[in-house]
């Protein structure tokens, strides 16, 4: 790493910063928001969107340092698994394509703003949509911290931050969370859908740069497989065996499917992409979506080979703390490879692409919380203005959380942070999309089937052992069960749990007649579109 | 299409064959992209490489291209029969 500090691409991030916290602020006034202090216009923009805004917003929220600091790190270190967040975005949209404009409807005829608000109309269980909030609630958390890693990884390459103590070493990370915080807490969702343009053009800009012009100068694509797979094959030293390769062995199979599979379902259940969902004008929005956005995919299958130029420019990245560091394999990739004017358009890429994410989640789990703890527990009475209020508030505790995450866990590959958001995530697929089809399972039997897969789920994460830094929390994937010895995700063999449970419950309550809970929904509500009777869900939304 | 809707509360049994069809049709289309990709052992290898990209990895970017036209296809057939439906949700609801 060069030392100092990279004067010309640190101005170029400021001034882009600047620029996109300036947007934040102005977008407060963008389409003429009527009032910002009631919780629907605050958190779901009006919920007005069309198909062009929602592409950007969901485009938005998908791909995010996750995308360009994570995924890449996991190939620079692992190979060919870190590939499965191609498989995982692809089979994502079928499956958003089945039951999302479903709960668009449903949650149109009521009123529905979460998922847990779903939950609460369709089995009459609080208990349970306690359970959902609360898990959305958690699971926001750690990808947020995966948000904050991505910034500290290019604050880090451009120099910022000191060698000393944690405290100078972190207030890069802290200046960026407070920016982060401040448009938030004033603009609510209209801010990132803005922003969200800014940064695609950016994204897009130094994607298509950095595909064309690195392998070019590295001796073309085959040549980076070759040395990425040369690269690979030397022996990890806490191991002793081969870091990975360019094509999976079959021990890498499982992992590999299951990682797709468990990481798609757990999308549409955050808090996150469901807020995005429901801002849409009607229930085909977020079908035609599902057939655009693939565009993206493309993009994260080109952006995750980074990792492999980064192992073909022979890249050694190591922290300010000394170690080394995957996380900065892109920056510094980006560092040596582009003149400083470009790697500060790349860097801001990558913040603004952390930092619109990280606040469209803090919303949505902030909406979670009034809506489904607030309101349910402690002020059901209270009025828009003090959800909106209470809301903001939370949406600051969320990020603190967030925080705490990153300073609390392993951070070797910070991939983690998100896939074990989506082991705790996946536990309420049974009740939200199985929800959408049947009332055949029972609330109760659902409520089981979570806490013990929740319970499953969070210690077989904790066993997971990094062998380098000999921390808990170190991966995702365990043995499986009844599998002998195969590894796979662990949400996914918590999610199979999670369902024998529930099934094998739902049986037993259904014979002895345990009392199944009030359903207010109805099956034509489920169907319901735009100009349908009594799709005017909230008394808000006709204020206009 | 327009008989149906005549026959009142015909919601799940009296479907005109074509629109079960469209529905079957469109489900193949969404369950075809899970097999293909969480089938790995298809598709581990290197060779043969497009454009120095082994197999691996251009097979599985090409099926974001066909998966993106599976649900485009999909979206077509059941936005098609899914219209007639309006009315019916109209005379539920009142």
């Amino acid at each position: 790493m060069k030392s100092g500090v990279d004067t010309v691409a640190l101005t170029i991030v400021i001034v882009l910063f600047l620029a996109v916290t300036v947007i934040g602020f102005l977008a407060a006034r963008w389409r003429r928001a009527e009032d910002l202090g009631s919780l629907d216009e605050w958190g779901l923009g009006g919920r007005g969107f069309g198909m062009f805004v929602t592409w950007f917003l969901l485009g938005g929220d998908l791909y995010t340092a996750y995308t360009f600091v994570a995924v890449p790190a996991l190939m620079y270190t692992s190979g060919a698994i870190g590939f499965f967040a191609v498989p995982y975005t692809i089979i994502m949209y079928p499956l958003i394509f089945v039951f999302l404009p479903r709960l668009w409807s449903v949650s149109h005829r009521h009123g529905y703003v979460t998922p847990s608000d779903f939950i609460r109309g369709r089995y009459g269980s609080r208990a349970l949509a306690t359970a959902v909030a609360l898990t959305g609630l958690l699971a926001t958390m750690p990808y947020i911290a995966l948000q904050l890693v991505g910034i500290q990884a290019v604050l880090e390459v451009m120099g910022v931050g000191g060698h000393g103590n944690t405290l100078v070493a972190d207030i890069p990370l802290l200046v960026a969370f407070a920016a982060l915080a401040a448009y938030t807490y004033s603009s609510g969702l209209r801010a990132p859908a803005l922003i969200a343009f800014v940064k695609d053009s950016l994204i897009y800009l130094v994607i298509v740069v950095a595909v064309i012009y690195i392998p070019h100068k590295l001796g073309g694509w085959g040549q980076i497989f070759d040395s990425a797979q040369a690269s690979l094959q030397q022996p990890n030293p806490a191991t002793g065996k081969p870091k990975g390769s360019t094509v999976p062995t079959s021990q890498v199979y499982w992992p590999y499917a299951t990682l797709a599979l468990g990481s798609a379902m757990a999308l549409f259940m955050y808090p996150h992409s469901i807020t995005a969902v429901l801002a849409t004008r009607n229930r085909n929005v977020v079908r035609r979506n599902a057939s655009l956005l693939p565009a993206y995919t493309l993009l994260l299958g080109l952006i995750a080979l980074l990792g492999y130029m980064a192992l073909a420019a022979k890249i050694k990245p190591v922290g300010l703390d000394g170690k080394p560091n995957p996380q900065l394999a892109v920056p510094q990739l980006f560092e040596n490879m582009f003149p400083s004017w470009f790697a500060g358009i790349a860097y801001s890429a990558i913040a603004i692409g952390a930092l619109v994410p990280a606040a469209i989640m803090s919303i949505a789990a902030a909406n979670l919380f009034t809506r489904n703890i607030y309101k349910e527990f402690f002020r059901p009475d209270a009025t828009h203005a003090q959800e909106a209020k209470v809301s903001k508030l939370v949406s600051l505790l969320v990020k603190v959380g967030a925080l705490a995450f990153v300073l609390t866990l392993d951070k070797t590959l910070a991939i983690n942070f998100q896939l074990l958001g989506g082991i705790w995530m996946v536990q309420t697929f049974p009740a939200i999309v199985f929800g959408l089809f049947t009332r055949w399972f029972h609330r109760w039997a659902l409520l089981a089937g979570w806490a013990v897969s929740m319970i499953y789920g969070t210690v077989e994460a904790y066993r997971v052992i990094n062998p380098a830094t000999k921390a808990h929390f170190g991966g995702s994937s365990a043995p499986i069960p009844l599998l002998d010895g195969r590894n796979g995700y662990i949400a996914v063999t918590a999610f199979v749990i999670n369902v024998v449970i529930t099934v094998a419950l739902t049986v037993v309550l259904r014979a002895l007649k345990a009392p199944a809970g009030h359903d207010v929904t109805e099956p034509e509500d489920y169907t319901a579109d735009a100009g349908d009777p009594r799709v005017t869900p909230l008394p808000e939304l006709t204020r206009t | 299409m327009v008989g149906r809707e005549d026959s009142p509360a015909s919601t799940t049994g009296g479907r005109a064959p074509y629109v079960v069809g469209a529905y079957i049709l469109a489900g193949i289309l969404l369950v075809a992209p899970f097999i293909a990709l969480m089938w790995v052992s298809s598709y581990a290898k290197d060779s043969p490489r497009l454009w120095g990209f082994p197999f691996f990895y251009w097979y599985q970017l090409l099926w974001v291209l066909v998966t993106a036209v599976c649900t485009a296809v999909a979206y077509v057939l059941v936005h098609r029969v899914d219209r007639p439906r309006e009315p019916l949700t109209d005379r539920n609801a009142r």
